[in-house]
């Protein structure tokens, strides 16, 4: 066994608990999940079967803590695991899962199959197994404080740009604010927008806010490669800043990952409870649209449909806030089919969408988000994720379909009043 | 060994053994897999009613939309067959006596054309299943050794009893001890095979409606 094959195993055996050994024991291998998993129904392969992804765990969970599993090791009955086996497994790990979660909501005996698809990517990290395209982006957030290799002057510049084009002040490094607000390098680099419309939306409904020099970058690659040690060294930046600038609540900006390693690991990965609360912008939105203080002007008259981001929605609880917002700025707004809690994933999440190997099966998959919106024949197309956003794109374009994709922020922000 | 030592057998030293290796069975595995643990999440809970392990236990009785479209046989074939088991196992009058020999209480049962119907139907319904296992891309591709081999030691407790009392191919009293030397079977395999969903299927739903529950998801 080689060095990094034995520490990934032993990763497996310290991640297996007592829910992953109930739910190993209750799959009675029906192949519901199948159905659920974008990469099985767009391809019809079976080794893309949800629970399928997770043999390898399976295999150390068996070996090392059951009586049978263990008999068949020390009898040779049982084949240990092998770093070809790993290898070959990344594929269905990384490329083919987006921890959209689709499988765990509808398994009949209850199994969380995204719960261990987490979890087994921490073996895969350990073993060395995870795509170079992620472990391009872990190191770069380790070194460089973000993924795409953005800096603190490249913020900078963003700020000073959207200062000019707003009118607004974008503070930075304020303290005792109501809102630290965070970003996804998508949004510095691509999507400024994004930060005009905070500035707006904020001075609009007269609430404190700040940015941090100290993190700006809220994606986690290190939750998505399946480091919990990187992702608690990435997400700690976070919680430094805020309890050094006694920011109240901390906004995780239009990203789904940012929002689960932040929101729902966060607390997990340190080890400890936060001090302060985590939104995300939708549910900061949502909280101000019922407290009547987004006052909007105008609507859109055009057919706009939403495309619910997996952690935002079915894996973070956040289903009827991002509608209400529609509804208030939207007098043609349409659902999809499946749209809310049973949404079709981007095809991207989870880190997928940086690796570059696996964009083919991508967009293959994407067909399924094709088919959601041929339903509707929307004129645009509304989310709350960066990277959803990309993903889409990058799919809307292959299959040759004309159709805007925009963010749910920037959209409230264009019907509110001029600050000037 | 004639046919009525043979009876005689599996009545009493068999029945204690496999009674034996099922308890003890059971308690290893329970003991194996939720003495792992699993550690308290440390998140601000977010509530949502309805989102908790116990609604999750209930609710997953209930098929998504457009599940049984998908997966008939999974879902109609799967909840006819564990309910004709227990209706043939809980509600035959012998099987009644059987238990209120050992509890000390029983309860009443059905008439025995009516198990005999239950019987047949679930007969089928488990070949139909076992056909949709062998047929769908999916099923085939998981399937183990184990699948083939746990479906097997269902069917034939179930097989040899409707035959005992049917008079079928051999005489009553061998058909008898091969029912219940199939049902012993059953109880050795159980908790060390798949079969053992039976019990931990409430646990990994609960897990599952309380991890997300946890974040205020109804799973």
């Amino acid at each position: 066994m080689s060095a990094t094959l034995d520490k990934g195993v032993r990763v497996l055996k310290e991640v297996i608990d007592s829910r992953i050994a109930s739910y190993f024991s209750s799959c009675v291998h029906c192949g519901v999940c199948a159905d659920a998993c974008m990469f099985y129904t767009e391809t019809a392969d079976p080794k893309y079967t949800p629970i399928n992804k997770l043999e390898p765990l399976r295999r150390v969970y068996e070996q090392e803590y059951t009586l049978l599993g263990r008999l068949g090791k020390l009898t040779g009955l049982s084949k240990p695991l092998t770093d070809a086996e790993l290898g070959e497994w990344q594929e269905l790990v990384y490329n083919s899962c987006t921890l959209c979660g689709r499988c765990s909501v509808v398994c009949p005996v209850g199994n969380d199959i995204v719960y261990m698809v987490r979890k087994l990517r921490e073996g895969m990290s350990a073993s060395g197994n995870a795509p170079e395209g992620l472990k391009g982006a872990v190191s770069r957030t380790i070194t460089i404080g973000s993924p795409m290799g953005v800096k603190l002057p490249a913020v900078k510049a963003q700020i000073k740009h959207v200062e000019a084009d707003y009118g607004l002040t974008i503070p930075l490094d304020a303290e005792g604010t109501d809102y630290l607000v965070m970003l996804s390098s998508m949004e510095i680099m691509n999507f400024p927008e994004y930060l005009g419309a905070i500035a707006k939306i904020m001075h609009a409904v007269g609430k404190t806010w700040t940015l941090s020099s100290e993190a700006f970058e809220a994606t986690n690659a290190g939750m998505q490669i399946g480091n919990s040690d990187l992702a608690k060294v990435i997400v700690n930046r976070i919680v430094v800043a805020a309890e050094k600038l006694k920011a109240k609540t901390v906004i995780s900006p239009e990203c789904g990952h940012a929002y689960t390693a932040l929101r729902w690991e966060g607390a997990n990965l340190i080890g400890r409870p936060f001090t302060f609360k985590v939104q995300h912008i939708v549910e900061v939105l949502g909280e101000f649209q019922a407290q009547g203080l987004l006052k909007t002007e105008g609507m859109e008259t055009d057919k706009l449909t939403f495309h619910d981001p997996c952690q935002l929605a079915r894996r973070g609880g956040v289903i009827q806030q991002q509608r209400n917002l529609m509804n208030m700025v939207a007098k043609n707004f349409v659902e999809m089919p499946d749209a809310g809690f049973m949404n079709w994933c981007c095809g991207g999440g989870g880190g997928a969408s940086a690796i570059e190997e696996g964009e083919p099966l991508r967009l293959q998959a994407f067909a399924v988000k094709k088919r959601q919106l041929d339903a509707v024949k929307p004129d645009r197309l509304v989310t709350a994720c960066a990277n959803c956003r990309i993903v889409l794109e990058e799919g809307l374009e292959h299959y040759e379909m004309e159709l805007p994709v925009i963010g749910l922020t920037e959209l409230v922000a264009e019907h509110l009043p001029d600050p000037h | 060994m004639n046919d009525l030592a043979f009876l005689t057998w599996v009545r009493g030293t068999g029945l204690d053994i496999a009674l034996g290796i099922f308890v003890l069975g059971i308690i290893l595995r329970l003991v194996e897999i939720y003495s792992l643990g699993a550690k308290p999440d440390l998140s601000a809970p977010r509530a949502t009613p309805g989102a908790s392990g116990w609604h999750t236990i209930w609710r997953r009785f209930i098929p998504n939309d457009g599940a049984i479209k998908r997966s008939p046989m999974t879902y109609i074939g799967g909840t006819v067959f564990h309910l004709g088991l227990a209706i043939v196992v809980l509600l035959f009058a012998p099987h009644i006596l059987l238990i209120k020999n050992f509890v000390g209480f029983g309860w009443p049962g059905l008439p025995s054309q009516i198990i005999d119907l239950v019987s047949v139907i679930t007969l089928a319904t488990m070949i139909l299943v076992l056909v949709d296992r062998l047929n769908k891309p999916v099923k085939r591709y998981l399937s183990t050794f184990g699948d083939y081999f746990t479906w097997a030691v269902t069917f034939l407790p179930l097989l040899t009893g409707w035959m005992a009392v049917q008079h079928l191919l051999l005489p009553y009293t061998l058909m008898l001890a091969l029912h219940i030397l199939s049902v012993e079977l059953l109880l050795i395999v159980l908790p060390f095979s798949k079969l053992f969903h039976a019990f931990t299927t409430f646990s990994s739903r609960w897990y599952n409606g309380q991890v997300n529950g946890h974040k205020g998801v109804v799973v």
